[in-house]
Parts: C-alpha cells; structure tokens; sequence
C-alpha cells in the first residue's frame, strides 16, 4: 500500500515536472526577446528541475542514491538563478534594453 | 524502452551536428558543440559506459567549451565565408560516408553477445580482475594496469599538447609585463565587482575541489579516475578565476606550480614504471611493488591515477590561462 502511495506520487510529480520542462521550452521559443525568454527559461530550471528531482528521489527511497539527488538539487538550486542573473546582467551590459520588445533582438539571429 | 530513448537521443545528437556545421557564427557552434558533448555523455551512460560519459560531460561539455570562448575571444565571432575547394570536399565527405556506410554491414548487431568484441580480451579481463588486483572498477583495472601502456601514452599526449600550447602562446607574455603598474586592467579582474556571481562562485569552488578529490580517489570502486579529476579541479580553478579574476588565480596557484603539476604527473606515472623494473619486473608490472602482488596492483593504480590526475590539472590550467594572458597581451 506504501509502495503504491510512493510509486503514484513520484509519478505525479514527474509528470508534472515534465510538464513544468516542456512549457519552459515552449516559452523559450515563443517569447518575444531574450528578458522573457529567459523568464520561461527559468521555468525548467527550478520548477521543472526540482519536480523530477524530488519525483526520483520518492523512487530511490531512503538511500546514499536519494542524498546524491538532494544534493544535485540544492546545487542546482544555487547555481540556476545565478547563471540566470550572470546571462541577464551580460546582456544588459551589452545594451539590449528589457522593454523594446521584438526589436531588442533584432540582427543578433539566434 | 532505452532502445527508444537512445534513437531520440542520437536524432538529437545528428540535429545538433548538422546545427553546428550550419551556423557561420562560431559562438553558437561552441554552445552547439558543448550540447553535443553532453547529449553523446547521455548516450555513454545508457550503454552503462558510466566512466566515458563523466570523462565527456566534464571535458567535452565543461573544459573544451572554456578554451574553445578563451580562442574565440582571440580570434573573430563570425566564420569566414566560402573554401574554394568546395566540390572536392563534398567528394571525400560522399565517399568517406559511403565506405563507412559500407563498413558497417559487416558490424555484429548491436548488443550480440558473440561479437568480436565481447569475445577477444573483454571475459579475460572481468575475469581476472578480482584475481589479480580485486577493485570492484574493472574499467580502472584496465585502463590502469592491463593497458597501462596505452594510459602512459595518453598522459604523454595531453602533456604535448599542453607544451605546444604553451609554446604557441606564451610568445607575447613579455610585453604583457610592461604594462604600467597604475593602469588597472579591465579583464583582468573578473567578476569581482559583481556581487552575486562572485559570493556563489567562492561558494561552490571547494565543493567542486572537494568532488573533483572524490573522483579522482574513488576512481577503484566507482566511475572516475585522473582524467575526470584533473577537468574538475582545473573547472573549479577556472571558476575562481572568472569571478575573482585572473591575477588572484594565479597568485593562489602560479605557473610555476601548474609546469610543476604537468611534469611531475607524467614523471610519476613514468617512474612508477620504472619501479617495476627496478624490482626486478616489467615496465608497469605493478604487482611487485609491495609485498603482496594485489596491494601492489591497487597502489600502482593509485600512484599513476595521481600522475594522470596531476598532469591532466596542470595542462588545462596552463592552456587557460595562457589564452587568458595572451587575450589581455
């Protein structure tokens, strides 16, 4: 009975970090310029990331293997917002302005 | 299933190279190249290669994309345009494929127990490995003591090229001296005026030491060894640099130290071999270097994991940061 209660929640939170992870993507393709695509970027690294992280971890049980994920977790859980903050400032020292919209991007492709 | 996963991933993998032969902007063939280093590591880890796959993600998809922006700051952003040769390159490309396409009808199918491969030295070595040196890593095993050769000429590769590199370009580094002291150089510092990069930085750089020591010691019962290693602790120094910059990086740990690190690893490995001979064995027959011939075997591997280790964090910082000296110059 344990195991099913574990097994359904660990799977729901999966498919929710999946979820999480796809809108990210979607977000990062669709948003208009660099600022909010990183906004919907930033989806999949916390949400999405912690989700399946912690989805993983109710498979593992109370094992080293469950340590090892929280410790990915929190790891990731520093470092994104950081690489996220480097990126944002870089580019705002590059000059691209936060509110001009489609242009702010323009010529730079991809 | 993972039959279905490795497909996806492997459609990614060739999307990802044709991206990378596509782009003309050299920027986002390094980013590319670093997605395809972790997408094959993805793929080492599901045919259970777990040592390869560390070995890529931290050199292919960590190191190699550090040096490759150190040369592309050097250099331009943008590829030039057109090869004359153009139909001449599409000619051996074409028939490069078609042979290798050709090849590959005599290849056993993939997973079949009884190809070559699964028969020739592999059962030998699983086998044996318990017997002769008795670490549950039979990949350390084999790359450490039954192809210690093979391991010695890699370390003496790396080592090359980290001299070569250094030759390359280290050439200007006496101008650079002459900079006037009051002039504060820019890049120099890194991202110590920044704030939150700088305070997570030095958080993370002993934690990133601390694994790669892990990795490198661990190396008998896990995945791991000297290579893995060395690309950690140099990612770790390399980090520091970015956000404390590069003066301080090297007043931590100077050249002298990392010319000290490359040689002495390759010295190491070398004279562990010549300890053998010494004691009246082979070249890199570690077995009598104690007693008993399988704590010997563990220490030999141990002793010439070091040197691998040492060598391999030595010449990744030296590149570095001689792509770093050289973009300052």
């Amino acid at each position: 009975m344990m195991e099913l209660i574990l097994d359904l929640a660990s799977w729901v939170l999966l498919s929710a970090g999946g979820v999480f992870v796809l809108i990210g993507g979607i977000g990062a393709l669709r948003m208009p310029n660099l600022y909010t695509r990183m906004h919907a970027a930033s989806v999949t690294d916390t949400m999405g990331a912690a989700l399946v992280l912690t989805g993983v971890m109710l498979q593992a049980g109370l094992s080293l293997a469950t340590i090892k994920l929280a410790a990915i977790l929190l790891f990731l859980l520093i470092t994104s917002p950081t690489a996220s903050y480097a990126l944002a400032n870089a580019a705002l020292l590059a000059g691209i302005k936060p509110d001009a919209g489609h242009a702010a991007d323009e010529g730079t492709e991809s | 299933m993972t039959a279905v996963f490795s497909i996806f991933l492997l459609t990614l993998l060739v999307i990802t190279a044709l991206g990378i032969v596509r782009t003309r902007n050299l920027f986002v063939a390094v980013m590319l190249l670093g997605i395809f280093s972790l997408l094959i590591a993805i793929n080492f880890f599901i045919l259970d290669a777990a040592d390869v796959a560390l070995t890529e993600a931290a050199v292919g998809a960590g190191i190699s994309t550090v040096l490759f922006l150190g040369a592309l700051a050097l250099t331009s952003e943008r590829e030039r345009l057109g090869t004359r040769h153009r139909w001449l390159s599409l000619a051996v490309v074409a028939s490069a494929t078609l042979v290798v396409l050709y090849a590959t009808f005599d290849k056993p199918r993939f997973g079949d127990p009884n190809a070559p491969v699964h028969q020739h030295v592999a059962p030998w070595y699983l086998e044996k490995t318990p017997e002769y040196i008795d670490i549950p890593n039979v990949v350390t095993a084999v790359l450490g003591s039954f192809r210690g050769y093979d391991t010695l000429g890699e370390v003496f590769v790396v080592f090359t090229a980290g001299i070569g590199v250094l030759f390359l370009l280290s050439a200007r580094r006496h101008g650079a001296a002459h900079r006037p002291p009051g002039e504060r150089d820019p890049s120099g510092i890194g991202l110590r005026e920044h704030v939150i990069p700088r305070v997570v930085g030095r958080l993370l750089v002993p934690f990133i030491l601390l694994f790669g020591l892990y990795v490198q010691f661990h190396g008998e019962y896990g995945p791991g060894g000297g290579f893995q290693a060395g690309a950690l602790i140099a990612a770790a120094f390399i980090l520091y640099a970015l956000v404390e910059g590069e003066d301080r990086t090297l007043a931590a740990v100077p050249q002298s130290w990392l010319n000290a690190l490359m040689v002495g690893g390759a010295l190491l490995y070398g004279a562990v071999g010549l300890a053998g001979i010494a004691l009246g064995s082979n070249f890199l027959d570690y077995s009598v270097l104690a007693a008993n011939p399988v704590a010997g075997q563990q220490l030999g591997i141990i002793l010439i994991e070091a040197g691998v280790g040492m060598t391999v964090t030595g010449t990744l910082l030296s590149i570095f940061h001689a792509f770093a000296a050289r973009d300052r110059a």
